[in-house]
């Protein structure tokens, strides 16, 4: 099969590539884009690391053939932070709470993150850690993680209110 | 950058009293890691972020064979597959021969890089394919095919000491040889003569599993060929001058030709520490002038990178009917698996460790290195002490047990004191185990002795 034309709105920026049938969402951005905030994990769907949200729901993007989405909105870890390079409340949270060592796990605990926040702005503990339980960190443990989200979700509601 | 955090945990300074105050500004406040607004923000540069144009692909044909002779290999079809740029096999390796740690003297040169004649275990690699794409390299891979004659496979540590086992190493022997000796040995005191005089003699065996890393970012490199000749290597070794000297010496190019671009390890845990990738992919970017990359699929991360060692201690104790130990013999088998890489030395660094923080006057410590036909086993997180750690532990706590004895009183007994002499005639100094375990009896409201309370590291041992 020939390679097609596919457009992404990828960060709020309008993007065309060329695809061959078997380039995943993940190669796409990484090797076509140049975004390498998502980190290449497993590549079979099983540790989460190259969460990114797909219309705004949280896809493992190695799983995911670029030509199936032409015309869907993307976004990435590079798309979290404001345009002036602020921190999100959710990244703060992340740093605030040292929820990360290494830091290959943590674009895709963030984005995942990102969604159930979206999802359930107020989540319980044992929301968040089965939000969370597609991801694998293999360095902190969990706990900081779980921490870091429940913290963002406090900062996010203290926002709104005030 | 980020302020500095309010300290959130006072000090107790009476742990430190030759300390000046103003050393303590960084213990017990809260400091950001320097590089964790990369993390949040995608920025930080792992190896594989290093996109050169042109791009090539390693990827190994791995035998399916735990032990076996390799008749022929045919990489025809390999070189068949369209896009496959170059096949390589040890002939193209100019020093195919090492073992990491000849950087620090250890010896024979015991593993290929590419295996010759032999396979000695599932998963060992044979033919490199150098590909446009990562799907022509697997597929080349895949199209080799290699014609054997299957040998007995030793897959046990005891089996392969015992009698007539095959022997599955060139050197000649299934285990390491320490300046002559069969194991790593402690001699100290009499352990016999202890048995002799103890009220009772406790024997115990203890076993793992290996275990694997399974770091996210899973092991890997990319080499560009630089305009002056040279390689820059983007890895993620946790050991950028072992990866570069050994890579240096494999390849028999100056040292100087190298420069490892590292530092950034998406996980490793030890398990980045051996020299697996760097090698072939700087003779793949010789051969073809172009920069290459050598990643392990997860499949690979999981079957092939060094796990920690499977182990077998075996701890036999003579103790008084008041909880003394006075002997503790101690027989360790590593299942280093079919190659050294850092076993020798893990294997040492547990003859060092044992008898654990105790001071016994007999003890009697063999600790063995031992090939098998598994997976080659290497560095984690302190390896050849946790394992061992787990043992001597599981060990007391057995004992206090059989002599109604409570767990912590029988470790107060037994604590080495400064001033102890240890096993290895090394003076004790600094030892804290005493306070530690007063400490954590205090935080975990356990009662203890009133003569326990008094104890004290810097107090000489009575006799």
């Amino acid at each position: 099969m020939p390679s097609q034309i596919v457009t992404l709105t990828v960060n709020g920026s309008p993007q065309e590539l060329i695809a061959h049938p078997s380039t995943t969402l993940l190669r796409a951005l990484r090797e076509n884009l140049g975004l390498t905030g998502t980190k290449r994990g497993c590549a079979q769907g099983a540790c989460g690391t190259c969460t990114v949200l797909l219309d705004g729901e949280p896809v493992v993007s190695c799983l995911v053939p670029v030509v199936t989405v032409d015309g869907a909105e993307v976004t990435t870890v590079e798309g979290l932070a404001d345009a002036d390079g602020g921190l999100s409340p959710l990244q703060q949270a992340f740093l605030d709470n040292f929820a990360q060592q290494c830091g290959f796990c943590t674009p895709g605990m963030l984005m995942t993150s990102c969604a159930l926040l979206r999802r359930t702005p107020a989540p319980t503990r044992d929301e968040v850690d089965e939000g969370l339980s597609g991801n694998v960190c293999r360095c902190t443990g969990y706990e900081p993680i779980v921490a870091a989200v429940l913290d963002a979700a406090g900062r996010t509601s203290a926002e709104v209110g005030s | 950058m980020a302020p500095i955090n309010p300290r959130v945990n006072p000090i107790d300074h009476d742990y430190f009293p030759h300390e000046r105050r103003g050393s303590f500004s960084v213990i017990g406040s809260t400091v950001q890691r320097a590089d964790a607004h990369g993390h949040v923000t995608g920025r930080t540069r792992f190896f594989e972020d290093t996109a050169p144009r042109g791009l090539l692909h390693l990827k190994v044909h791995r035998t399916t064979r735990h032990h076996a002779r390799i008749n022929s290999v045919d990489v025809t079809a390999a070189r068949q597959v369209p896009g496959v740029v170059a096949v390589l096999t040890h002939e193209d390796v100019p020093n195919n021969w090492y073992t990491v740690l000849r950087l620090i003297g250890i010896e024979p040169d015991d593993e290929p890089v590419l295996a010759e004649d032999r396979v000695l275990y599932r998963g060992e690699p044979i033919v490199a394919v150098v590909a446009e794409t990562e799907e022509a390299a697997w597929d080349g891979a895949g199209r080799v095919v290699v014609d054997y004659t299957d040998l007995p496979a030793v897959l046990d540590v005891e089996e392969a000491l015992a009698p007539g086992a095959p022997v599955i190493k060139q050197a000649g022997t299934n285990y390491f040889v320490y300046e002559g000796h069969h194991c790593r040995r402690v001699r100290f005191g009499d352990v016999e003569a202890g048995f002799a005089a103890a009220d009772h003699v406790f024997s115990w065996t203890y076993g793992s599993a290996p275990i694997e890393h399974a770091p996210t970012e899973t092991t890997g490199c990319i080499v560009v060929p630089q305009g002056d000749g040279r390689l820059r290597i983007h890895s993620n070794t946790q050991a950028a001058f072992f990866t570069l000297d050994n890579t240096a010496l494999i390849i028999g190019r100056p040292f100087a030709d190298l420069q490892v671009v590292g530092g950034t390890v998406g996980g490793g845990f030890g398990g980045k520490v051996d020299v697996m990738v760097e090698p072939l992919a700087c003779i793949a970017a010789t051969v073809t002038n172009r920069p290459v990359q050598y990643s392990y699929s997860r499949e690979e991360e999981m079957q092939v990178s060094s796990p920690r060692a499977a182990e077998r201690i075996v701890i036999t104790d003579g103790v008084l009917d008041d909880g003394s130990i006075v002997a503790r013999k101690v027989v360790l088998y590593v299942d280093a698996g079919a190659y050294s890489r850092h076993s020798p030395y893990g294997t040492t660094k547990a003859a060092a460790h044992f008898p654990g923080p105790y001071t016994i006057p007999h003890v009697h410590i063999d600790a063995h290195c031992v090939y098998t036909n598994r997976t080659p086993s290497s560095a984690m997180r302190g390896f050849g002490v946790t394992i061992g750690d787990f043992a001597l532990e599981s060990q007391m706590d057995r004992i206090a047990r059989e002599l109604d004895m409570d767990p912590l009183e029988l470790r107060l007994k037994n604590a080495y004191r400064d001033g102890d002499v240890k096993a290895h005639r090394k003076v004790a100094s600094g030892t804290g185990l005493i306070e530690v375990i007063q400490r954590a009896a205090d935080l975990v409201g356990h009662e203890l002795a009133a003569e326990s309370r008094l104890l004290s590291s810097t107090t000489p041992r009575e006799g």
